[in-house]
């Protein structure tokens, strides 16, 4: 029962914090190699203004979500949008940015483990006999609540339905009169944006650390992989996978092995099913 | 007639022009036209080591340009000669530093042995973790080179295998410092020349031809994963060697083969040297690796500036440093009439 | 007597049938065409016989021997060669030197008699040997120049050129009249009347039918992803459901 609670915590913490790779992937099909160094940027903004600028700390929440989005506004506008189209560019360049970003935090100063962010709940609950800190609590609750109003989103709204759209068949949306370039665009800064959220959402779990940046990318990866690059629903599953997975071993084995069952797992998908549990994609890409 | 001149053209040099056929090897002057740069370029790194003679903390690091100029070379291949973005060249030096650690210091092979056998070990090794997504889009290819090296650097660590967090000390040194520069001097420029001859050959062509046109090659009844595999193998013997020289060079095996800097500097060498040719790759590193050590300085913020110049250099498209001085050897621009 | 035999082929793509149940044979040495509407499994077919794609069901026997599973490069190896209805030739090499791809092959080292890796000289007379049957001009700059250059009717053959240098015993030709002009398509008439005659067999999906009629020996007629129609060409024009796939193409 308490794998059970704890388990389903850990993968939708991990589903959140793939949320901005998947979500830019899925609709603009671009590899955001930088993710991680947004998510952490994003811790890193709204520490500096809770405790450098002394800001209230839900101001400093919106001020580090919305400046996250507004880097990767930029980031786009001013790199991706001149190699749009090569994906190996795409790749690089993202990539780069990312480690530039990274290490340009260890550099200015995020060193050690004295960054943290409070969290929004003191205290702990229990259920059914255990005990889980209202945190984590809500970042369950959150990220069900953030996963449905997405869904809602793409579904409904008009901008949603257009971004959809434009994954399917981008070519076709252009035509339609979508622009496509503005609206990766928007999916780049939401994404940017969405990072930021979960960092702000799970780093008062912890604390911030330039190497969650990496760990970060390489979660995301990992669940877009085994969840099929692109699908939503692949990612969803490929979370609790891994989120699960990932309990288990630290529950029987230890918490290091936690990375390497990640890393394992993308090996085991590779050979097996290479395009993941949903993924649409075949696997050479048949232009035949 | 002057009309507006707005358009510039390029047309090749007499002595090129002259140089291109048979009669090349008719003047002297010719000859030393198309094979001065080659020359200079041989003379100039032999005659390195001997340059910096006074300077022992400077030869030590022609060590390490040369070997990250293998790396280099390994890169541009696989990118721009077989179409594989390899993000990861650390996973060829750590595995190769570590093969060579073991062979030498567990199982008492000596030098000059330890460091082919870690070689050929290192690529098998790389070849065979990287074989499951060959069939697979390049977009795979990227994310797995990416995330090997930093595997098994946890691994390593996790396990606490192989020495972790330590390392394998006390492996043998290479015989003096002469003997470490020119035998690794050798090697690059082995490597440079072999690699290119064997690019002219038919399987360079089939390379290409794999990552330009993947479809018609298999159509022509080529298995196209063998020969990306063979491909992989090559590089990774490249990078391997590299990386068991420098192991018995420190006379230490650790996590730092795994940095990230063996994956970045290759990456920026060949985007600022220019692809597709392999002299851009140890171009780019003659620029990139002296900056590295003045950098040194500075800590963690060399990497920002690599990555820095490595996207500007993408978004710009800019062909390089080798492709430019290349078109400057062998032509001249003139503005003339549209 | 039956090189090849397709059995009940079957291939879904999403929720798209793109072929069901398809079944038919082809002798040795004849031309089969293939006719139907655009988006009736043509391409479809071929990409699944020749291992392009992998297909949910049925089965595909060369010679007796079961293909079905079988990959590209192992079905170009035992004979079987296609052209790309989108043209594929290296660009950024001669038109020669187009060839040296497939004549690099296993299947072209052993069939073709000759032995790769050693000397150029001799692999480049067979690539210009190839590109004279097939109808380029050997003493003209044309076999040299960059296939870049080249234009839609000499890629064509190109692309045939390039089948050729595997020796195949099957060449599957995927649209290869379309986007020629009429003078052109009669001049790869008679090239593929002689290729007939050096023992190949041939299948062309083709939508240019007048021209198509002219060479083949049989035609069959795809709606679909579902075979129709089966026979001489002139039973199968008259047939009801052809008519009407076809509904709105003047009478031939």
């Amino acid at each position: 029962m308490e794998i059970l609670l704890f388990g389903i915590i850990n993968s939708v913490t991990l589903s959140l914090t793939a949320l901005g790779f998947t979500l830019v992937y899925g609709i603009s099909r671009l590899p955001n190699f930088a993710h991680g160094a947004l998510y952490v940027t994003g811790g890193y903004i709204v520490w500096l203004c809770v405790n450098s600028l002394g800001m209230n700390y839900f101001a400093g929440i919106a001020v580090g979500i919305a400046a996250t989005a507004i880097i990767g506004a930029l980031v786009y506008r001013l790199v991706i949008r001149r190699i749009r189209g090569m994906q190996i560019s795409e790749i690089i360049a993202t990539y780069a940015i990312g480690l530039a970003i990274i290490e340009g935090l260890r550099w200015g100063g995020l060193r050690g483990s004295t960054f943290t962010l409070p969290s929004f709940f003191a205290g702990t609950m229990k259920i059914g006999g255990i005990a889980v800190d209202h945190q984590r609590l809500f970042v369950l609750g959150f990220g069900v609540v953030v996963f449905a109003a997405l869904g809602l989103f793409v579904k409904c709204t008009k901008t949603g339905l257009a971004l959809k759209a434009i994954a399917q068949d981008e070519r076709a949306a252009m035509m339609l009169g979508i622009d496509s370039d503005r609206k990766a665009l928007v999916s780049f800064a939401l994404g940017s944006g969405l990072s930021a959220f979960a960092a702000v959402l799970i780093l008062p779990l912890g604390s911030i650390v330039v190497e969650t940046g990496y760990n970060v990318l390489i979660y995301s990866i990992a669940v877009s992989i085994i969840g099929g690059l692109g699908s939503w629903g692949g990612a969803i599953v490929a979370s609790f996978i891994i989120g699960f997975a990932q309990l288990l071993t630290e529950v029987f084995l230890s918490t290091q092995y936690q990375m390497v069952i990640s890393l394992l797992a993308i090996i085991a998908t590779l050979l097996l099913k290479p395009s993941g549990i949903f993924g649409k994609q075949k696997e050479l890409d048949d232009r035949v | 007639m002057s009309g507006p001149r707005d358009r510039k053209e390029r047309i090749d040099r007499g002595i090129k022009v002259r140089s291109d056929g048979l009669y090349a090897v008719s003047s002297i002057r010719e000859m030393l036209y198309l094979s001065g740069p080659r020359i200079l370029l041989i003379a100039g790194l032999l005659l390195l080591p001997l340059l910096l003679d006074p300077f022992p903390y400077w030869r030590r690091v022609i060590n390490i340009l040369c070997v990250y100029a293998l790396l280099a070379i390994a890169f541009d291949f696989l990118a721009n000669c077989v179409g594989l973005v390899c993000l990861g060249g650390s996973m060829f030096i750590g595995l190769g530093g570590y093969f060579a650690a073991v062979f030498n210091v567990h199982l008492h092979l000596p030098v000059y042995l330890s460091i082919p056998a870690a070689a050929l070990a290192g690529a098998a090794v790389s070849t065979l973790l990287i074989l499951p997504c060959l069939s697979l889009r390049g977009v795979y290819f990227a994310i797995v080179t990416l995330m090997y090296p930093l595997l098994f650097t946890r691994v390593i660590e996790a396990f606490d295998l192989l020495g972790g967090s330590n390392g394998i000390t006390g492996l043998d040194s290479i015989p003096g410092p002469d003997i470490e520069n020119y035998s690794i001097l050798l090697v690059l420029l082995a490597v440079l020349f072999g690699l290119r001859r064997v690019l002219n050959e038919d399987i360079g062509l089939v390379m290409h031809a794999v990552k330009d046109n993947d479809q018609s090659v298999r159509a022509s009844g080529i298995d196209v994963v063998r020969i990306k595999a063979l491909a992989v193998f090559m590089a990774s013997f490249i990078g391997s060697l590299g990386g068991a020289y420098l192991a018995h060079v420190y006379m230490w095996a650790g996590l730092s083969l795994f940095a990230l800097d063996f994956s970045i500097i290759p990456i920026a060498a060949v985007t600022i040297g220019g692809g597709g040719v392999l002299f851009g790759a140890v171009a780019g590193c003659l620029i990139l690796v002296p900056l590295s050590e003045f950098l040194r300085f500075f800590g963690t913020f060399r990497i920002v500036l690599y990555c820095t110049v490595l996207t500007a250099f993408i978004v710009f498209k800019s062909e390089g440093l080798m492709p430019y001085c290349t078109r400057k050897y062998q032509q001249f621009e003139r503005w003339a009439d549209a | 007597m039956s090189i090849l035999t397709v059995e009940g082929l079957e291939k879904t793509f999403g929720g798209l049938k793109a072929l069901t149940g398809v079944t038919f044979s082809v002798k040795k040495g004849e031309i089969l065409g293939v006719i139907g509407p655009n988006g009736s499994g043509k391409t479809t077919l071929i990409n699944c016989i020749t291992g392009f794609v992998r297909p949910d069901g049925g089965k595909v026997l060369f010679k007796g021997g079961d293909i079905t599973r079988w990959g590209a490069h192992r079905i170009a190896r035992v004979g079987i060669a296609r052209t790309f209805q989108v043209m594929r030739p290296f660009y950024s090499l001669p038109a020669y030197k187009n060839l040296i791809i497939p004549l690099w092959s296993p299947r072209a080292r052993r069939e073709g008699g000759w032995r790769g890796g050693g000397r150029h000289g001799d692999r480049d007379t067979v690539a210009i040997d190839i590109l004279e049957e097939i109808g380029f001009e050997r003493d003209s700059r044309v076999p040299y120049k960059l296939a870049s250059t080249l234009p839609t009717g000499y890629l064509k053959r190109l692309e045939l050129a390039r089948c050729l240098a595997l020796r195949p015993e099957v060449i599957f030709c995927d649209e290869v009249f379309s986007g020629l002009s009429a003078s052109e398509v009669a001049s790869m008439l008679p090239l593929i009347e002689k290729l007939k005659m050096g023992g190949i067999t041939l299948v062309l999906i083709e939508h240019r039918l007048r021209e198509l009629f002219k060479v083949a020996d049989r035609v069959m007629a795809l709606q679909f992803g579902e075979k129709i129609a089966e026979g001489h060409y002139r039973n199968v024009i008259e047939d009801a459901r052809v008519k009407e796939a076809y509904l709105g193409i003047e009478e031939i």
